[in-house]
């Protein structure tokens, strides 16, 4: 008790390095009512205000002071549809945490171990109880509704929608679902069980889920209307990688992040019953300062013996990856070469990649959108010998169904263009949400935004049948 | 889980498949391709879509045995079931416009010039086919090849069957005798669709070749099909498959498929060490 944060145990980073399994092993409920104490349960309830989809923090973790984890668990639910998953995922130091009172003179409160407690704590009990208290009894309705992609934004519009009483159908071009929260986030930070259970608790409440169609390819958005869904959700997410356009990035050795976590997590490339491959990595070299980084520096490290960079171009404290993810990287042995820049890749006589050319950086004023630009430093440049790149810079929206629905408007990035409100497109009863409206962001705001549209195509719905 | 409806040995190394996929079969057209994994453990590969029945709802594809996957998709019969079979994917082969063309295949690379030539004749343009392979024994659609085509010539780099040589030696010929193509297709080995392209840039023809590098997703997503064309990076599964052969960078391409060929081979070698325990899954 007392002022005193509660750490979650954690896996000891030698040993971690040579697992998959995950790193952090969330509070014990002793824990957890500790943690709980801690909160002030102030007036002001900043991290309510900080929270993107205005989890009632304070009111849930009261609950846990008394032992109640099933209220605390529908007191989430009320706003929340993946709390294990975003209690492990989400950037709390810049959210709930950030503005907990509690870190004014000392530690925040630990919002997200204690929401991922209360989420895996009802978890034991669903699998224990195969879902019955899950099965809600849904008033039926005839109305159709179709999502596009088994991502954050779609698993949370789905799930908003089916417990509105529609008939939900998802489409997932992989033949896995879950979007980026199984080809992206590796098993040691969301182990791939805690997203088959949410997925597992839609398909009770009546979600259809159908692999391996691409809309925009296989379906079009039109054909989806002519089998009578009356509004759609586009939810497909930002899987487009971005190139940084210097020489020698088509090199045998260098992948896109999304290329090498896909190889990784998705086919497993890294056990031998499968036959996906993925090559000995050596040294490693991962370009980006993000989330995604800090995944693929990790998985790296844990496929290679050799050592493992991150190449940032500004300093550790312009990082955007989560907190708790560069404290991993680097108590895994990560090395970070901050306020560096490649300007180009070296071959080996055949053609993998050998060498980075590198540029000194130095940090400059910050600029409108309060981010603190770089330029390069004159004299600064470095080489690192390398035999492994992974390009982590960001990615784009998923073009393919844009590119086979002209009528669908979209702005500069190639995100899709939505009313600020209703999320709804540039076409009638079509909605979307998430990175393929933004370009990349975190799963919460996916999820929020799922979840809005959901309530949005229910309107819509609701007012064309009315 | 989708079907195979049929299979028929082409060769000794090509096979074809006809894989019950209704949506699939709705769709696709010339040019574009699937993909497919054969279990749950399998790869992810490419394979293009060489023939469709909309009205019962199937897609063929013919592949030559040249790897882990390719081998347990060999492996598998009628009425075995694919576990991921997805598509069309890419865009289709642009056929319009054309009076007469030319369309080169190279060996098993004419399972996917053959629906590309049906495509083209199907617009009325006059078409010449140069289909060329290894020996008489690896030749595979003759017929089909024979009923589009206003003239077919067979090649083979042993003279076993057809005329012996260089499916460019064939094409050189026709564009010196008759000349006047509006545009040449090229599909094949990446080596051959450089020859052609090197030829047909020579005397300004329009030349369009299918690339077929190393993909996961097919959608965009990871980026491993990139290429370079006229000096811009590509995806191939996005952006192509097909693109104007006088601007692909063919070199880095060779280089690019020889990506995981060490793992590839110990990855083959030790599938074909299961099958003769007979270990292996078979995939059902």
């Amino acid at each position: 008790m007392g002022n005193k944060r509660q750490d979650m145990s954690v896996e000891n980073a030698k040993s971690r390095v040579r697992s998959f399994s995950e790193v952090a092993k969330g509070f014990t409920l002793e824990q957890a009512k500790n943690e709980a104490d801690r909160c002030l349960n102030c007036k002001s309830k900043p991290c309510v205000k900080s929270c993107p989809v205005a989890v009632d923090i304070p009111t849930f973790i009261e609950k846990i002071k008394s032992g109640n984890i099933e209220d605390a668990y529908k007191i989430i639910s009320k706003s929340s549809l993946l709390p294990a998953i975003c209690g492990r995922v989400c950037p709390q130091e810049k959210q709930c945490e950030g503005s907990c009172i509690k870190g004014l003179r000392g530690e925040a409160v630990a919002i997200g171990a204690l929401e991922r407690f209360v989420a895996d704590f009802i978890a034991d009990i669903e699998t224990e109880n195969n879902f019955k208290n899950e099965t809600l009894k849904i008033k039926g309705k005839s109305h159709k509704v179709a999502v596009i992609g088994s991502g954050p934004a779609g698993l949370s519009c789905a799930g908003e929608l089916i417990k509105d009483g529609y008939k939900v159908t998802v489409y997932e071009a992989l033949q896995v679902l879950g979007g980026v929260l199984v080809y992206g986030i590796p098993e040691f930070r969301l182990p791939k069980k805690i997203v088959d259970h949410e997925i597992n608790k839609l398909e009770q409440l009546g979600v259809n889920f159908e692999t391996n169609v691409v809309i925009g390819k296989t379906l079009s958005i039109e054909e989806l209307f002519d089998m009578r869904f009356e509004a759609v959700f586009i939810g497909s997410g930002a899987g487009l990688p971005k190139f940084m356009g210097i020489e020698g990035e088509n090199l045998n050795g260098v992948y896109s992040a999304n290329e090498f976590l896909t190889r990784v997590n998705l086919m497993n490339a890294y056990k031998n019953e499968t036959d996906t491959p993925i090559g000995k990595l050596g040294k490693v070299a991962v370009i980006g300062g993000g989330n995604v980084a800090m995944d693929a520096a990790r998985v790296a490290k844990r496929l290679t013996e050799d050592d493992v960079f991150i190449i940032y171009r500004r300093s550790g404290k312009e990082l955007p990856a989560r907190l708790e993810e560069v404290e991993h990287a680097k108590e895994e042995g990560i090395i970070f070469k901050f306020l560096s820049n490649p300007k180009r890749f070296f071959p080996s006589e055949d053609f993998r990649v050998k060498k980075i050319e590198c540029a000194g950086m130095e940090l400059l004023a910050e600029d409108s959108s309060g981010r603190r630009k770089v330029q390069e430093k004159q004299n600064s440049r470095f080489y690192l010998d390398v035999d492994t790149v992974i390009m982590a810079i960001g990615t784009s929206p998923n073009p393919i169904i844009a590119s086979s629905c002209k009528a669908l408007r979209l702005n500069e990035q190639g995100g899709i263009l939505v009313d600020d409100q209703t999320l709804m497109t540039s076409i009638d009863g079509v909605f979307a949400g998430g990175d393929a409206v933004s370009g990349t962001a975190t799963v919460i705001l996916a999820m929020g935004a799922g979840k809005r549209a959901a309530k949005a195509m229910s309107n819509y719905i609701e007012s064309r049948n009315s | 889980m989708y079907e195979i409806l049929k299979k028929e040995k082409l060769n000794a190394t090509v096979t074809l498949m006809r894989i019950h996929a209704p949506l699939i079969a709705k769709k696709a057209k010339a040019g574009q391709f699937i993909i497919l994994q054969v279990e749950k453990n399998g790869e992810r590969i490419p394979l293009t879509v060489a023939d469709y029945n909309r009205n019962n709802g199937t897609v063929t594809v013919i592949f030559q045995v040249v790897g882990t996957t390719t081998k347990k998709l060999d492996m598998l019969e009628k009425g075995d079931k694919l576990y991921t079979f997805v598509g069309p994917l890419g865009n289709a082969t642009d056929i319009s416009n054309y009076k007469k063309a030319a369309i080169v295949g190279g060996g098993v690379g004419c399972a996917i010039a053959y629906p590309i030539a049906k495509a083209i004749k199907s617009t009325g343009a006059k078409l010449h086919s140069i289909i060329g392979f290894r020996n008489n024994d690896l030749v595979i659609l003759k017929d089909q090849f024979e009923d589009v085509s206003d003239e077919l010539f067979l090649v083979t780099d042993d003279g076993s069957t057809g005329t012996k040589g260089l499916v460019t030696d064939i094409l050189k010929k026709l564009i010196e005798n008759k000349g006047n193509y509006d545009v040449v297709f090229a599909v094949g080995p990446l080596m051959m669709m450089k020859c052609v392209s090197d030829l047909t840039k020579k005397y300004g023809i329009k030349t369009v070749v299918s690339m077929n590098p190393i993909m996961i997703d097919g959608t965009g997503m990871c980026g491993g099909c990139r290429l370079t064309v006229g000096g811009k990076m590509k995806f191939a599964c996005i952006d192509g498959p097909d693109f104007d052969g006088h601007k692909v960078d063919f070199d880095e391409a060779i280089k690019r498929g020889k990506m995981f060929s060490s793992e590839e081979r110990k990855s083959y070698e030790n599938t074909c060490n299961l099958l003769k325990e007979g270990n292996l899954s078979n995939g059902k």
